[in-house]
Order: C-alpha cells, then sequence, then structure tokens
C-alpha cells in the first residue's frame, strides 16, 4: 500500500472544522452553565486550531503549526484565569448561571 | 482511500461527542465528552503532519486543562447542568444560525477566487528536500527558537501572569477570611 492511500484532501478537514466551530457556537449560546459555556469556547478553539494546521499542510509552511502551539499556551492560560473567575463569582453568588449574573448590566 | 475512510470514522466521533457535549446535563460527562473530542483532533493532527502538536494536544488540552475543568467542577460540585433555559426561543434560532455559519463558511472556502488549492497536497517525498522533514518535532523546534523567538519568550510571561492572577483571584477570600478570625481572635 503506497502513502497516498492515506492523504486526505485539506477540504474535509476545514469542512470539519467549520462544522466543530458551529457546533461550539451553539454550545455557547444555548447553554446557562458557565462551565459549558466554556468548554464550548475550548472547542471553538480547537476547530480553528485544526484548520490552522490543514492550512499548514496545503501551503507546506510551518508557521501555521506554530501559531497553534501559541494558541494552545494561550488557551491554557485563559483557563487558569477563566476558572479561577469562575470559582470566585461561585463564591459570591452560589451559582455560576449566566443568567443569573446581572450586576455588570449598563 | 483508506486515509479517507479512516477521517470519516474519525470525524464522526468528533461530531458525535461535540454533540454529546452540548446535549449532556452531567456536566462530568460533558467533559470526558470534549477529551474524547479532543483525542480525536490529536489524531487528526498525526494525520496532517503534526505528531509534535498531536502531542502537545494530548498532553496540555487533554490533560492539563480538562483536568483543570474537572477540578473546578468536582470542586463547586457543580455537576447538574440542566439544559432548560428562560430563553425558549434562543435554540432554534441559534440552530439555524449555525448552519449559516456552516453555509457560508463553505461558500466562502470553496469560491475559486480565495486562491486556496483544498485539494490532496503533493507528497512530501516528491517536493523539495528541504520539505522531506516537515512537521517533524526538530523542524518544528528549530522554527520556534529561531523565527519566533520573540514570541515564545511572550508567551512564557503571558503564562506567569495568568498563574499570578489565578493565585490572586482565589486567595483573596483566604486573606480575608483570616483577617475576620484574627479579629475574633481580639475580640475574645
Amino acid at each position: 500500500m503506497n502513502e497516498t492511500a492515506f492523504l486526505v484532501p485539506t477540504s474535509y478537514y476545514v469542512i470539519l472544522s467549520a462544522v466543530l466551530f458551529a457546533l461550539g457556537m451553539v454550545g455557547v449560546l444555548v447553554r446557562r452553565n458557565a462551565i459549558l459555556v466554556f468548554m464550548s469556547v475550548e472547542l471553538m478553539l480547537n476547530s480553528a486550531n485544526l484548520a490552522f494546521v490543514a492550512f499548514a499542510r496545503a501551503f507546506q509552511d510551518l508557521g501555521g503549526q506554530v501559531f497553534v502551539f501559541f494558541v494552545m499556551t494561550v488557551a491554557a492560560a485563559e483557563v487558569a484565569v477563566g476558572l479561577a473567575l469562575i470559582v470566585a463569582i461561585f463564591r459570591t453568588k452560589r451559582s455560576i448561571d449566566i443568567d443569573e449574573l446581572r450586576e455588570m448590566e449598563g | 482511500m483508506i486515509g479517507t475512510l479512516i477521517f470519516a470514522i474519525l470525524a464522526l466521533i468528533a461530531i458525535a461527542s461535540a454533540v454529546g457535549m452540548l446535549t449532556s446535563t452531567n456536566a462530568v460527562r460533558a467533559a470526558l465528552f470534549l477529551v474524547v473530542n479532543f483525542m480525536c483532533v490529536a489524531l487528526f493532527y498525526l494525520g496532517l503532519n503534526a505528531p509534535f502538536l498531536a502531542m502537545v494536544q494530548v498532553t496540555v488540552y487533554a490533560g492539563a486543562i480538562m483536568v483543570l475543568f474537572l477540578f473546578v467542577i468536582m470542586l463547586l460540585g457543580a455537576e447538574r447542568v440542566p439544559l432548560e433555559s428562560k430563553l425558549r426561543w434562543q435554540a432554534p434560532v441559534t440552530i439555524v444560525l449555525a448552519v449559516l455559519l456552516v453555509a457560508t463558511a463553505a461558500f466562502v472556502l470553496f469560491s475559486p477566487r480565495i486562491g486556496v488549492d483544498l485539494s490532496v497536497p503533493p507528497l512530501l517525498s516528491q517536493t523539495a528536500g528541504a520539505m522531506e522533514s516537515y512537521g517533524s518535532p526538530q523542524a518544528v523546534g528549530e522554527v520556534l527558537f529561531t523565527r519566533y523567538m520573540l514570541p515564545f519568550q511572550m508567551v512564557g510571561v503571558l503564562l506567569l501572569v495568568a498563574m499570578i492572577g489565578a493565585v490572586v483571584l482565589t486567595r483573596d477570600e483566604l486573606e480575608k477570611k483570616r483577617g475576620r478570625l484574627d479579629k475574633q481572635e481580639t475580640q475574645k
């Protein structure tokens, strides 16, 4: 079996990435629990990363892979701070339902 | 052909686990569905000549980040996450918008004006010799430590700031409690 049999067109990856991104968007808009909204954001970040790696292969450019590495580190930082915020909110409000967090309303 | 078959199976698992995460009423189960999704994405990275990113995906995303999520879910005792919402009209509107988003993305990406070749890329062995090691951890490391040295250092600073931020955000309460206890001690 030769190597070509394992290669998949870039378009398949791009479409899958778009579908996963849309699913993440549905999660952010429909779910009301802050942790689940956060997880959906992670799903969207991952789908963007997948598109990055797919295009990096299409252009034979390693810049795309390096950028995904940076996105992952920033996502890790974001999760650490975001979850600390959720814990702080839960301590004061006893709830992480984002419909009940109305103090910041203008 | 066999590559397409493997891709189809993995894509089905990825989409099914994403849907499972969205519809789950238990936060722990949702987090585990997300781990399955991340593992599928890691396998896609392997198929896309990015073994280094695949391993980072498994250790950082499926490992560290999801452990943090599970830790917070269990710490708060917020496993129950009901599906119902006060805004009933939101779910159908969101699904329509999501379908529109996918359709628009597909339309833009596949329009000939964007000028990207989305077919199967040329075989690595057939391209120029310099790219033969494309995607190997060594090649990624070389680019990371030469061309992207400054961003790499800045990411280190960013992680430090995030770490301090997380410590400060969760420590504040503790300090106040300790202060209150000290006052009670002195009142006694």
